[in-house]
């Protein structure tokens, strides 16, 4: 029994630490509003990565999926991208090009492209060559038939390989210390600065920022997606996300 | 009280080219010479995949059968194992830390967590893709509901749910390059312990990615073995 | 349902005859009244028990795609524990029933078979364990309608060798007419608007309904009602390459049909012989008019008249189950037997009702 309240009163500890911090022997604030610019370094990598990356991503998967080639590339860039561990990855990057905010959100960068640019890719193929023929047949040039039918036929499944994307971003920024950026996964690794309860308060605000991210992007998903699109979307989904070898994350 | 994150030693790195180790360089003479120290944590990495995957598995393939009966509980598991998926691995370690204590154990309930949904979900779908005519027939026969499961059902979504365990497997030896910070070791461990050393950690981090092939690899060839029909083309 | 026959559930779609198949072998629960099997009823088995002694063959087909087609036969004797060699004996002998080679099909998969080849292995795995009773719903509704028509011959010639009780399911009611010995009518709802032979149907309907779903062109349909094999042929004038033209005149004044017919050396239709052909000494092959419609001793004279209007004849050779001609079937000959009677279908002993 006892040993249940010690682990409660470790998790109580933790919470009071987010939001009240502490005082360290060497006089240094940790935790409470600390933990705010923490948060915020956090999210500035992820949202500069992520940026990048939809500028990158969507538009080569667009137009490869409209031009329906580059299939194996696609599948292969996505086998690729999961084989790689994100902590090789990050110190691969500070090995060469040394730390620094340019180099981390680089490296993020790779990381956050394969969800996306795959997901882009089948979404936009996937989309039934009769609708496209039957745009082609009314006059419209490619770029119309890109914008008009086949982006927002694609926006939930888009919108899925950024969100899973964004979830793996954020997941990864939290070793970004290791390349200099403080980022919340500083308690994490530096763990002599934050003390025991730190680390369990950071890895506590990491997990419900990536569950946060999750649940509003699946929201936005759910939003982009076109009202008949919904009707037909488990059956249609469910083909799209599992074929063997040609997944897309959801 | 501050524990030690880890037991982190910056290692030695002994032999080879001078001039290229202390350039912190990609020194080829040096891995060649050094290669044993690489052997351990390999080994360690493969244990918690393996380990990892085959926990994971079980329990997901459990789930299925369950919920290939009742159809009402699809939802819930699929809900719980994707906030599972959801949270980061390297948080599930520290969450997990003050119930389970550092070491194997640890990390491996955090992979193992992460792998369910990706494993459930492929296995529920290859079961649903399984074609109504043959199930039927399969009935019609004379076969009882668990005949059908295990002759019909199972063989035919066989392709799905090796595709899952492969890309479960690619990216829980991902995942498990973090496994060091749980106090597990791994490649991880190797790659932090000298960070700024390029062959370093090319070469651990290399391993790790040769590893994540292999597996994918040997997953493949396991299903191309016992699929032949799948292979069958319209003579 | 008298054993040995074949029963047909005929019907517009929903109007429930799949329904009572599928209740036969409890697929589908009874909710009202009972089927009996040879006097008990089947609500007394396990469903699994049940459905392996009864064969079933549906529309899709339902082939195992990652089982070999021996594989997909041999399901239900494995169930009941057969020996592999008596297994491998019997897969073999029912793809030989089913005009399979069994070395070149054994071993291969569904996806490599064609829809004809898939159809036949469907059979074949109905009837592994011999079953008195077959349950077959819309068995060649997937097929392009040229090789139904071939199926559903060899069909019956397999069904005069094995005799099997068999409740066949279908929409179609020429194909009705052409496979049953005895025809159920179904109207919406699961009603039943008559239970009887074909040629009864056809000259008798019970009701409007049947009366319209037979179709108006009833005089026609009883053309369906017989088979080549069953009118009396015209003898085939046969030449073959190398006979003299002499020979072949000869031939032909001697029978009712004008032109010789011209066979390979086994006696192979390959067209029949115009003048030009016989101008020479020798005959000569390059002046051959198509042979076809080649009709078989199988065919329903509905569709042997059908195929003969198709190819604007008036002749059509007549060939064996191995391809030979053994006659030839003229427009004559289907005029005289549209003025006759159709033969009427025999009784068996009584081994499935249904009870109200």
């Amino acid at each position: 029994m006892s040993a249940t309240y010690a682990v409660l009163g470790q998790f109580g500890d933790a919470v009071r630490f987010i939001f009240e911090g502490e005082t360290t022997r060497e006089g240094a604030d940790v935790g409470g509003s600390q933990f705010l610019d923490l948060t915020w370094e956090h999210l500035k990598l992820t949202f500069a990565a992520m940026g990048i990356a939809c500028a990158i991503a969507v538009p080569v998967g667009l137009w490869l999926g409209h031009i329906r080639r580059g299939n194996f590339a696609a599948i292969s860039l996505s086998n690729v991208g999961r084989a790689v561990p994100s902590l090789a990855l990050i110190a691969f990057f500070v090995a060469y090009l040394g730390t620094g905010f340019t180099n981390v959100t680089l490296a993020l960068v790779l990381l956050a492209i394969p969800p996306i640019l795959t997901n882009t890719y089948v979404a936009v193929s996937q989309v039934e060559r009769d609708t496209v023929d039957a745009a082609r047949g009314m006059g419209m040039t490619a770029a119309q038939i890109v914008r008009r039918v086949e982006l927002p036929l694609a926006l939930p499944l888009i919108f899925g390989g950024i969100k899973t994307s964004t979830v793996n971003v954020i997941a990864t920024a939290t070793i970004a210390p290791l390349a200099g950026i403080n980022t919340l996964g500083d308690p994490i690794i530096n763990v002599s600065g934050y003390g025991d309860t730190g680390r369990l308060a950071a890895a506590m605000v990491v997990a419900a920022l990536a569950v946060f991210t999750e649940l509003a992007l699946g929201a936005v998903q759910r939003a982009v997606t076109p009202a008949g699109l919904k009707l037909e979307s488990d059956t249609a989904s469910r083909r799209m996300r599992f074929r063997p070898g040609r997944e897309a994350t959801t | 009280m501050i524990l030690e994150l880890a037991q982190v030693q910056i290692q030695d790195r002994s032999a080879g080219d001078a001039g290229c180790v202390a350039d912190n360089g990609f020194c080829p003479s040096w891995i060649a010479d050094n290669f044993g120290r690489y052997t351990d944590p390999l080994l360690q990495h493969v244990y918690l995949t393996v380990v990892s995957l085959a926990i994971g598995f079980a329990i997901s393939f459990g789930l299925a059968l369950v919920a290939h009966r009742q159809r009402w509980l699809v939802a819930p598991i699929t809900q719980i194992t994707g906030i599972l998926y959801t949270l980061p691995s390297l948080a599930v370690f520290f969450l997990l830390l003050p119930i389970t204590g550092r070491g194997n154990e640890t990390a491996i309930i955090a992979l193992v967590s992460y792998s369910l949904l990706i494993i459930f979900r492929n296995i529920m779908t290859g079961l649903d893709n399984v074609p109504a005519e043959s199930k039927d027939a399969g009935l019609g026969m004379g076969l009882t509901d668990r005949q059908l499961l295990w002759r019909v059902e199972i063989p035919l979504a066989l392709p799905e749910i090796l595709a899952g365990l492969r890309i479960a497997a690619t990216t829980t030896v991902g995942l498990a390059t973090l496994a060091f910070f749980a106090g597990a070791g791994g490649l991880g461990e190797q790659i932090f312990a000298d960070i700024n050393f390029k062959s370093n950690v090319v070469t651990a981090g290399g391993l790790a990615v040769l590893l994540a092939a292999a597996l994918d690899a040997l997953i493949l060839l396991v299903q191309r073995a016992i699929t032949p029909w799948t292979r069958a083309r319209v003579a | 349902m008298p054993s040995g026959e074949i029963c047909v559930l005929v019907g517009p779609s929903g109007c429930g005859k799949t329904t009572a198949m599928r209740m036969v072998n409890r697929m589908i629960d009874i909710t009202e009244g009972d089927i009996l099997l040879d006097g008990r009823s089947v609500k007394e088995f396990r469903p699994p028990e049940l459905r392996r002694q009864i064969g079933y063959a549906i529309q899709q087909i339902g082939l195992f795609p990652h089982l070999t087609v021996a594989g997909n036969i041999a399901t239900v004797p494995r169930l009941l524990g057969w020996s592999k060699n008596r297994i491998r004996a019997r897969v073999d002998e029912l793809l030989e029933l089913v005009s399979l080679d069994p070395a070149d099909t054994r071993d291969r998969f569904p996806a490599q078979l064609s829809g004809g080849q898939r159809q036949r292995v469907g059979v074949a795995r109905a009837l592994a364990v011999d079953p008195p009773l077959m349950l077959m719903d819309e068995p060649f509704g997937a097929i392009d309608p040229i090789n139904r028509e071939r199926l559903q011959n060899e069909f019956l010639r397999l069904q005069r060798e094995i005799r099997k009780t068999i409740v066949f399911v279908t929409h179609d009611i020429d194909e009705a007419i052409k496979m049953g010995d005895r025809i159920a009518v179904m109207q919406r709802g699961g009603k039943l608007a008559q239970y009887a032979s074909p040629a009864e149907l056809l000259m008798q309907p019970a009701n409007r309904f049947v009366e319209d779903f037979v179709g108006s062109d009833r005089a026609l349909k009883r053309l369906a009602l017989q088979r080549v094999r069953d009118v009396d042929l015209w003898e085939a004038p046969l030449v073959r390459v190398g006979d003299s033209v002499a020979e072949a005149r000869a031939r032909a004044a001697d029978s009712e049909v004008p032109y010789p017919l011209l066979v390979d050396g086994e006696g192979r239709p390959q067209g029949w012989l115009s003048d030009r052909a016989l101008s020479g000494e020798r005959i000569d092959p390059e002046f051959t008019s198509r042979a076809e419609p080649i009709i078989e001793l199988d065919d329903v004279l509905r569709d042997a008249l059908a195929d003969m209007l198709q190819e604007e004849v008036q002749y059509g050779p007549v060939v064996d189950e191995r391809g030979r001609v053994c006659g030839v079937l003229s427009i004559e000959i289907l005029g005289h037997a549209l003025k006759t009677d159709p033969e009427q279908v025999p009784h068996g002993a009584d081994a499935i009702e249904v009870a109200e």
